[in-house]
């Protein structure tokens, strides 16, 4: 199993290879460039500009000389957060990103796995109806409508929880935020959980532990839940690659000073070098999750071999 | 001797978006203690639906009506708490898909052990003894080492026997085998009924034996139980459903056997025609529609199992098969108002 994520973890290189020239030409070939502005800037300055940033180059040429610096881990200056570094963007705005994520993630695993098991025990009872009802709601409504919908309720009317903004940083002020990026999540992880535990429960082996004298709460925890949580694990792998990025609705509407917001700003004004980064985040994550993804899977089912 | 399960007018009905399924309509019989019953019927016939109601295994779509008990126990209806009291310790059963009958994510030794200390109470160290001792009954070789394998590590007949192993934990009194050796190949088929001969030896359990293949039932049963539509079509002893069947259906299934001795050329003899749809049972007799001596009686009345002989018993309204003819005796409901207009 080690050798295997050694080897997987050496695979992402060529793969983040790939993804970091794609993006970086592709960016590139975008019409217009970080410096365009409403205001035309003198030839000279902005031909100033373009040599300080290499843009003069042709660019191969950019883009080498750009590799060669991300390999020794300086992923250049932002074109638009002028006195900041990219990596120093990255790296203050992901733990907000990362915290507010993670706790989505967790509430989203805790309460989707609990309805969804509940509603597959429950199948096309009240219950079950009840709780795929609120889940397929809590799918189609968009979160930049349930977001300020709760500020509205809890920050406003009942004022219980601040509506916007990091605060003293303690969690009361995530609260919000957390439960609006948590609902879709939890909606869909039930709706997996359901249709995989509905699914094992038909089978043959389900049917010998009844015919073994089990109880109802060995046969589910035992014998159901593991098989039935694979594709809860398949989503939530690439998910919380998602998650933690930041979302940039979410982190706008609440003013949360997270990393969600650089994907969109970056590619708007074509800060390239910012892009860049987030780029490479998002998908060293998604590497990473997937390959995590498939080590779990082993643990999950003995069939599953790594060679 | 005394009865272990005794079945009366049992009815199973699956409720579907076409319409109510009849599974089984009304059978009854004992299975005595000790004893070996072969349950003999095509696909459908409702043998399977049978027991998985007894056992209270039905889809969740399904309902049993009439009367199932367990040495005076009622087990229709019982709330399912108490059902697992019963069934895995006192009645066991073995499907018959090895392949997937068996936990995948769970060692051989977990799914073994996990019956006794429900059951027995037991403590790990007695448990793994007593699976032990059941694996080599069924003789696996290496038992200990499968006890910490998994169920795909191991091949069809293996979990097969694991299965056999694992309903006599407990020392059942009455073992239901679903068609245990469908779905192996020839050979450990083989291997898999002599072990089943030799427990029926060594166990004192009594042995349900569900088959569409009469050559097992020939090999391992007391009693056969020939099964149509829902039905029982003749019931009696091995000798007398082989030597002296009664009814047309038994007959064709005993022509349908393949014979090493027939000429190679010759065709297989089938029983023209389907089996019948559940859904749309005849109100009368359900072989109506395949029988080769079909006449009004039979798609008026229903026949009720009576005597041939003390022991052996047909639903058939015929006098006999050698002598074909209407018998005015034979014991039927009338049905025929309501089956013809609908």
């Amino acid at each position: 199993m080690l050798s295997y994520a050694v080897r997987r973890l050496l695979e992402a290189i060529p793969t983040l290879l790939v993804i970091v020239a794609l993006s970086f030409f592709l960016m590139h070939s975008a019409p217009g460039g970080p410096f365009d502005s409403e205001r035309v800037l003198p030839p000279e300055i902005e031909a100033n500009l373009k040599a300080a940033y290499n843009l003069d180059k042709p660019v191969w040429q950019q883009f080498t000389i750009y590799l060669g610096k991300a390999l020794q881990g300086d992923f250049g200056p932002s074109f638009t957060y002028k006195d900041f570094t990219v990596s120093e963007l990255i790296l203050t705005g992901l733990p907000v990103s990362a915290r507010l994520g993670l706790s989505a993630v967790t509430l989203a695993v805790l309460i989707g796995c609990t309805l969804g098991i509940l509603a597959a025990m429950r199948q096309n009872t009240k219950t079950d109806y009840s709780i795929m009802g609120i889940a397929m709601v809590g799918i189609t409504i968009p979160n930049f409508v349930m977001a300020p919908l709760l500020t509205l309720i809890f920050g406003i009317y009942l004022g219980w929880l601040p509506v916007a903004g990091l605060g003293d940083g303690s969690f009361r002020n995530l609260v919000l935020p957390v439960i609006a990026l948590a609902l879709p999540q939890i909606a869909i992880v039930s709706r997996l959980t359901r249709g995989g535990m509905i699914e094992v429960l038909r089978s043959n082996f389900v049917r010998t532990a009844h015919a073994k004298g089990l109880p109802e709460h060995l046969i589910i925890t035992r014998h159901t839940l593991r098989a039935a949580m694979l594709p809860v694990v398949s989503y939530l792998g690439p998910a919380i690659a998602g998650l933690v990025t930041g979302s940039v609705v979410i982190e706008q509407i609440f003013g949360l000073p997270g990393i969600g917001r650089y994907f969109v700003q970056g590619a708007i004004n074509r800060d390239y070098t910012l892009v860049m980064g987030t780029v490479i985040t998002y998908g060293s994550l998604i590497v990473l999750m997937n390959l995590l993804v498939d080590l779990v899977y082993g643990l999950m089912d003995p069939r599953v071999r790594y060679d | 001797m005394t009865a272990v399960l005794e079945v009366r007018d049992l009815k199973v009905r699956f409720a579907t978006p076409d319409g109510e399924v009849s599974a089984v309509n009304g059978v009854s019989f004992d299975v005595n203690e000790g004893e070996c019953v072969g349950i003999v019927g095509e696909s459908g016939s409702g043998k399977s639906q049978l027991f998985m109601s007894v056992m209270g295994l039905l889809a969740k779509n399904g309902r049993t009506l009439g009367s199932a008990k367990y040495r005076g126990t009622e087990l229709v209806g019982m709330p399912v708490k108490d059902l697992n009291k019963i069934r895995g310790d006192k009645i066991a059963m073995i499907f018959q898909d090895s392949m997937t009958g068996l936990t995948p994510h769970l060692r051989i030794g977990k799914q073994m052990t996990e019956v006794l200390v429900q059951h027995k109470g037991m403590g790990e160290a007695a448990a793994v003894k007593r699976a032990l001792e059941m694996l080599n009954l069924v003789r696996i070789p290496e038992a200990a080492r499968r006890l910490a394998q998994y169920p795909h590590e191991l091949s069809g007949g293996m979990r097969q026997r694991i299965m056999i192993a694992m309903a006599l934990l407990c020392e059942p009194e009455l073992l239901i085998a679903d068609e245990p050796t469908t779905a192996l190949d020839v050979t450990v088929q083989a291997q898999i009924l002599d072990l089943m001969a030799d427990l029926k030896r060594v166990t004192k359990a009594a042995i349900v034996l569900i088959t569409h293949d009469l050559g097992t039932v020939a090999g391992l049963c007391d009693k056969v139980q020939v099964m149509y539509g829902g039905r029982f079509m003749e019931t009696g002893s091995v000798q007398e459903i082989f030597y002296q069947p009664a009814h047309p259906y038994t007959a064709g299934l005993l022509a349908s056997m393949p014979r090493l001795t027939e000429g190679r050329r010759e065709k297989l003899y089938a029983i023209p025609g389907q089996p019948p749809n559940l859904q749309r049972l005849p109100k009368a007799c359900p072989f109506q529609e395949r029988c080769d001596y079909v006449h009004e009686r039979c798609v008026d009345e229903l026949p009720l199992l009576r005597d041939v002989t003390p022991g052996h018993a047909k639903a058939c309204h015929l006098l006999s098969l050698a002598n074909p003819v209407s018998d005015p005796k034979a014991p039927s409901l009338k049905v025929a108002t309501e089956a013809r207009s609908a």
